[in-house]
């Protein structure tokens, strides 16, 4: 034996430790994946041995392969037994490589949980705090239910090292069991008022969190946090609660105004930046939340953005970055403020920080008005034509459309200028937003009616030179542009100068190089254009030039026939069909263009993207409901290429019809307008089209004046400089102009149908060069409301959305809540103001005499939070308050107490001994003080008073309480049985101190102990457990509930978390638990769930305290 | 903050702490994915972008980036503090740190960022006292002859 302990250390030391594994993997750069698998196969030998340290050596070195990217779940197991040796040196390996690798899909963590709760309460506090920061990695939803009671008992330990750890690893377990958020957050919230400064912070930090997410249920600790505030230096704190702050004042708006100062001192006092940018983000919050009713409001502002400007000022990029961030913010809602940092923010275009010229592109989006547009438009052109990388350029390029495009082209004052800054753009080479240029062409070309003659005329000199576009074959994205540009002079050809050449140009034969889709449209608006210029001759007899026309067609289009796109090929046959027909009738000399055109007759209105969302479901219209049979799986959808643009192409349908026949022609019209009426993306208002519902009529579509006060045409390839020079004539004109009016004190129409919004001051004097009413958007009529911002259902901080504040069924017969109320002088029966909740809590703990002094380990613990009015209380019995007392001071001072018994604690070495810590806090506006304490003892449980005290005599609370304070007492009660509840009846005695008088006041309360609290969470194995019920011991007794409507493991987890049950197995519907009492009585439980019925089996050793435990566990759920 | 991540300017993941689960696919994905943006960027620029719905922070420390990811409202210039205060701890549990110390001894280099930060929040704000944890947790340790090793001098072949 002794051979084979010198052997196997001397094994070890030719053993590879962690470094000799870096060092060789280092040393082994070429064939890495080799000696990494050699290693993996000495570690697999390593793990077999007995030898822990060997383990942990092998764990240690996967835990390294791990970050390398090799798997290592396969020594999950190992793990675990490295986790519970009893050495720290290897529990700490054993855990550092449990963090690493287990993620809730391990299956080994479910072996952990004894470990972790008997590491949890060792009495080194390294292995506890090894523990916590393990379980913070990996705690799974099963963990956190089955340790949240052992971790809210370390948020008191006697250790801030251990508290501090213990707050703030509750956040990950109210994560995974909301649940536990009630029950803890009485004791989180007392310890914001924690003695070290690590644990305040650590408590800080897990409600500021809680409350980002769900703010509402956390407003009443505001004035908490408040003063938290003013009094705190730690700057790591209070940027979270400055936080925390920002995420309340939306609620609150009150909250706000009395933010605004303390934030503006510290952003005027402090030298650290991420405070002043944490104050300057909140106070942006809040003026976001607060209505403008503020008189100071515009001098914060003001101030944010003087700091802001200090930050974009520095060197340092990322102070710039972060000011450029912030002022993004501002901009939403106080767009002067920062508009008058323009040049700062085009300064930062120049900056050699690309994310920096991003962000300050993003700002340059709110800062345009009209007035500045073309001015900021022109720099960034410059910009464009600098800009190195494409992908800022393909930036640049989205930003300039999207500054220009926004609301609905508001600041827009001439159209034309922004059909040839589009035009100009589609000069960039390798672009990809050439789809994007193109639909802002369409976009504008369609709703803004008036420059349809200047955009079909730009568009036909696009088209005639579209070989500097196509140049760079077809992987260049801007080719794009010619679709717009086809569509645009088809649809709109009558304001072509020379639709014949533009005819020409759609078909050379170039363009058979272009995308099909392309192509098709070319095809398509031939067509179009053909129409066009038949209906120019119509009436020449003998026309010429319309039958050299039709000949073009007939040339030209062949080639597209042979097209290997087929929407091409069958629109340019269909199309040649009907053109060969036309000419013979040309031959005959009978009049077509009529009956060409009226192809393509009828306008197109544009519809809001959302239209067909908005169209309301007619009553008795089940979308769902199936229309035929449905078809068998076997059979394969045959999906349609999907054709892009397809919806902003709506005439395929027609160029089918070649026949020219008026009857039909006139029927398909019909028939087509139905149709269209029908069909959401077609809203056309002819009274005999409503079918569904009233669309709107063509004649409201505002009809567009031009006023000619700028030359339409520009001459030459149009320059956007060039309108900027025009404009500021305009301006400067049209200033002239209204002075004169102004003289003669005539008021000035104007036809601009839009609100004019915050612009710069002086916006109101522009008045746009086109009077342009841009057509809006179509709706359908009564349409549904908004439905945007689905939240998403994921999101785990949404099941914390508990209101703490409110009172749960559930928890009202939770046992040991013990609420005294001292309400005095006052007629109000219970303090219902929000900040007013817990008040007063009592702990008690059950301790054996001799061990008095010793650490005790809390088994369990049981945390109530309650704010039951009153009503409540009497209701579910455990909460016994007197009657308010009369009022027999004449002063009206409403002095409100609260006292809580939420914590009861048990041991199985104390078998007698119970200490109930009591937190009192005074809210009254009075002075507490001389309080004394006292309990009327019965036979089974008795209040331990110092020696020589009477058998009825108080104890003195060793301390007073000023308003608003609140301290914590602790009071030793003796028990003998634990088999039955019990109830004591106490009184507190105390003195309120005002400034007038002081007065002798007591209150009267009631303890009540439940059976539950005496047990205590044990963990028992399945064969312990077996055998335990074999032994013939124990007595039986059963219950039944009905109507139990949860999900069985919440069922469990409701057991074990109030009852104190930990779960011996589980198999599908049918659970068997255990837990044992102080006094060494065993508990077990076989739980069965069927539909909503659940019966528990139940054996104990003691007949009286089942009863009680089972009665207690009905009542749990019989309230819920 | 969401994950930490330490990697070296040849983009070798050196220490790795996820503060959310993630399956191990995923986080190879994001890892690499991250690695590649951050040495993508030049010296000149700031620290911060924005990836997915998370912001990055990152610095870059001789030869090492740290890089964190933290959520929207998060704090970028605490998370810079952040980052340094963990430098700071390194620096002097190690004396003068370098890249090397923390690949051989990457166990301590967890022991010490545990200790600092708890579920990806900052849980010790004195230098001082998460030394003396760190120290306190060392002593602890007993030196077994597997692991006595440790303790010779390296002889690093670099």
């Amino acid at each position: 034996m002794a051979l084979k302990i010198v052997k196997g250390s001397i094994d070890r030391m030719f053993d590879k430790n962690l470094q000799d594994l870096v060092r060789g993997i280092r040393n082994h750069k070429d064939d890495e994946a080799k000696y990494i698998s050699t290693c993996i196969d000495e570690i697999k030998q390593e793990l077999k041995q007995d030898n822990i340290a060997v383990k942990a050596n092998a764990v240690c070195k996967l835990t390294y392969l791990q970050m390398l990217g090799y798997d290592v779940s396969w020594a999950a197991f190992n793990i675990v037994e490295v986790m519970s040796s009893s050495k720290f040196t290897y529990k700490r390996i054993g855990y550092l490589a449990a963090s690493q690798c287990f993620h809730e899909g391990t299956d080994v963590i479910m072996l952990t949980t004894n470990q972790i709760r008997k590491d949890l309460s060792s009495p080194n506090q390294y292995d506890t705090g090894v523990a916590l920061t393990g379980l913070s990695c990996f705690v799974t939803p099963d963990l956190a239910r089955d340790l949240a009671n052992d971790i809210m008992t370390l948020m008191s330990h006697t250790k801030p090292y251990i508290r501090k750890k213990a707050v703030l690893i509750m956040y990950k377990v109210f994560l995974k069991y909301p649940e536990s958020l009630r029950p803890a957050f009485p004791r989180l919230k007392e310890k914001l008022e924690d003695p070290d400064p690590g644990v305040q912070s650590a408590a800080v930090n897990v409600i500021c969190e809680l409350a980002r997410r769900n703010p509402k249920n956390y407003l009443s600790l505001a004035p908490l946090f408040f003063k938290l505030m003013t009094s705190s230096t730690n700057n790591w704190v209070l940027i979270k609660i400055i936080k925390l702050f920002g995420a309340l004042t939306p609620l609150e708006p009150r909250l706000g105004k009395k933010l605004i100062e303390p934030l503006t001192n510290l952003i005027h006092s402090t030298s650290a930046m991420s405070l002043l940018y944490e104050c300057v983000n909140t106070v942006i919050a809040v003026l976001i939340s607060l209505s403008s009713g503020m008189p100071n409001h515009s001098a914060s502002i003001q101030l944010c953005v003087q700091k802001l400007r200090i930050l974009i000022e520095d060197s340092d990029q990322n102070l710039k970055y972060l000011g450029l961030l912030a002022m993004s913010k501002i901009l939403k809602t106080h767009p002067k403020s920062v508009q008058s940092h323009k040049d700062l923010i085009l300064q930062c275009l120049d900056d050699k920080d690309e994310s920096i010229r991003l962000r300050a592109l993003d700002l340059l989006y709110g800062m345009v008005s009209k007035k500045n547009l073309m001015e900021i438009v022109k720099k960034l052109m410059l910009h464009v034509d600098k800009a190195e990388g494409t992908t800022y350029r393909d930036e640049l390029l989205t930003k300039i459309i999207d500054i220009c495009s926004q609301s609905n082209f508001q600041y827009i004052t001439n159209f034309e200028w922004y059909i040839s800054i589009l035009v100009e753009l589609t000069r960039l080479e390798g672009t990809r937003h050439g789809h994007l240029i193109a639909s802002q062409m369409l976009d504008v070309a369609i709703r803004v009616k008036a420059i349809r003659g200047f955009a079909v005329a730009q568009m036909a000199t696009l088209l005639d030179n579209a070989h500097l576009l196509t140049g760079n074959t077809q992987r260049n994205g801007i080719c794009e542009v010619l679709y717009a540009a086809a569509w645009i002079c088809g649809e709109f050809s009558e304001h072509l100068e020379d639709p014949m050449q533009t005819l020409e140009a759609m078909l050379r034969p170039k363009v058979a190089t272009l995308p099909g889709h392309i192509q098709a449209v070319y095809v398509q608006n031939a067509a179009k254009l053909f129409a066009t210029v038949l209906r120019k001759h119509d009436g020449e007899t003998e026309s010429q030039a319309a039958q050299e026309t039709s000949q073009l067609l007939i040339d030209r289009l062949p080639l597209f026939v042979q097209s290997a796109n087929l929407e091409v090929q069958e629109r340019a046959s269909c199309i040649l069909q009907l053109v060969k027909y036309i000419q013979k009738l040309q031959q005959k000399n009978v009049e077509v263009a009529e009956e060409v055109t009226a192809l393509f007759a009828g306008e197109l209105n544009p519809v809001a993207p959302k239209a067909q969302k908005k169209v309301p479901i007619p009553e008795g219209l089940d979308l769902d409901a199936w229309i035929n049979e449905p078809p068998s799986e076997s059979e394969s959808e045959d999906e349609k290429p999907k054709a892009v643009f397809a919806k902003e192409e709506p005439k395929h349908s027609r160029s089918r019809h070649t026949e020219v026949d008026e009857k039909e022609l006139a029927r398909r019209r019909e028939v087509r307008k139905q149709e269209q009426a029908n069909n959401p993306f077609y809203i056309k208002a002819s009274p005999s089209s409503q079918k569904v519902y009233d669309a709107p009529g063509v004649e409201h579509i505002p009809v567009v004046q031009i006023d000619l006060s700028v030359p339409l045409k520009v001459p030459g390839m149009p320059m956007s400089d060039q309108y900027l020079k025009l404009e500021v004539e305009r301006r400067q004109k049209e200033k002239a102009e209204r002075k004169k009016k102004e003289k003669k004190k005539k008021r000035e129409k104007r036809g601009k149908e839009r609100k004019a919004d915050s612009g710069p001051e002086s916006e109101e004097d522009i008045t746009p060069a086109h009077q342009v009413d841009i057509v809006t958007e179509e709706m359908p009529e009564n349409a549904l409301p908004s439905d945007d911002d689905d939240k998403d259902p994921n999101d785990p901080h949404k099941a914390l959305d508990i209101d703490l504040d409110k009172y749960v069924p559930y928890c009202r017969h939770l046992q040991f809540i013990h609420v005294l109320h001292i309400i005095k002088p006052t007629v109000y029966w219970f303090p219902f103001q929000k900040s007013s909740k817990h008040k007063k809590k009592k702990q008690k703990k059950e301790k054996e005499e001799k061990e008095k002094k010793k650490k005790k380990r809390h088994h369990h613990h049981h945390q109530h939070h309650s704010d039951a009015g009153g009503e409540d209380s009497v209701q579910n019995g455990t909460v016994e308050e007197e009657e308010p007392l009369p009022v027999s001071q004449s002063h009206s001072v409403s002095l409100k107490q609260e006292v809580k018994v939420y914590d009861i604690q048990g041991n199985h070495q104390d078998e007698s001994k119970v200490v109930v810590s009591v937190i009192f806090e005074n809210k009254s506006d009075s002075f507490l003080k001389s309080m004394e304490f006292n309990v009327l003892d019965s036979l089974n449980s008795k209040l331990q008073r110092p020696e020589g005290a009477g058998a009825h005599d108080s104890l003195t609370v060793p301390f007073q309480l000023p308003p608003g304070v609140s301290n914590e007492a602790r009071f030793v009660f003796s028990v003998q049985s634990i088999i039955m509840p019990q109830k004591l009846k106490g009184t507190l005695t105390f003195i309120v101190k005002s400034d007038e008088s002081s007065t002798h006041e007591k209150l009267d309360f009631k303890l009540h102990f439940t059976c539950t609290s005496y047990l205590i969470t044990t963990p028992c194995y399945s064969d312990a457990y077996a055998k335990l019920l074999e032994s013939g011991d124990l007595k039986g007794s059963s219950l039944r509930l009905e109507g139990i409507n949860m999900p069985f493991h919440h069922l469990l987890a409701r057991i074990c978390f109030h009852h104190h049950f930990s779960v011996v197995e589980r198999i599908d519907s049918c659970a068997s638990m255990y837990s044992r009492s102080i006094q060494g009585h065993h508990v077990c439980l076989l739980v069965k769930t069927s539909d909503q019925t659940v019966s528990i089996d139940a054996k104990c050793d003691e007949p009286s305290l089942l009863g009680n435990v089972l009665d207690e566990i009905k009542q749990t759920f019989s309230k819920c | 903050m969401q994950f930490m991540l330490l990697f070296s300017r040849q983009g070798k993941l050196r220490l790795q702490k996820w503060y959310v689960p993630l399956s191990d696919k995923e986080k190879k994905k994001i890892t690499r994915e991250l690695v590649q943006t951050v040495l993508a960027r030049k010296p000149k620029m700031c620290s911060f972008l924005e990836w997915r719905d998370l912001k990055i922070v990152y610095k870059r420390y001789a030869s090492l980036y740290f890089c964190c990811a933290i959520e929207d409202q998060d704090n970028e210039l605490i998370t810079l503090e952040i980052i340094h205060r963990y430098v700071e701890l390194l620096d002097k549990y190690f004396g003068s740190v370098c890249e090397l110390d923390i690949i051989f001894n990457f166990e301590k280099a967890y022991f010490i960022l545990d200790e600092f930060l708890l579920g990806g929040e900052a849980q010790e704000t004195s230098k001082k006292n998460v030394l003396k944890a760190i120290e306190q947790a060392d002593l602890l340790q007993e030196v077994s002859p597997a692991l006595a090793k440790q303790n010779v001098p390296l002889f690093v072949t670099v």
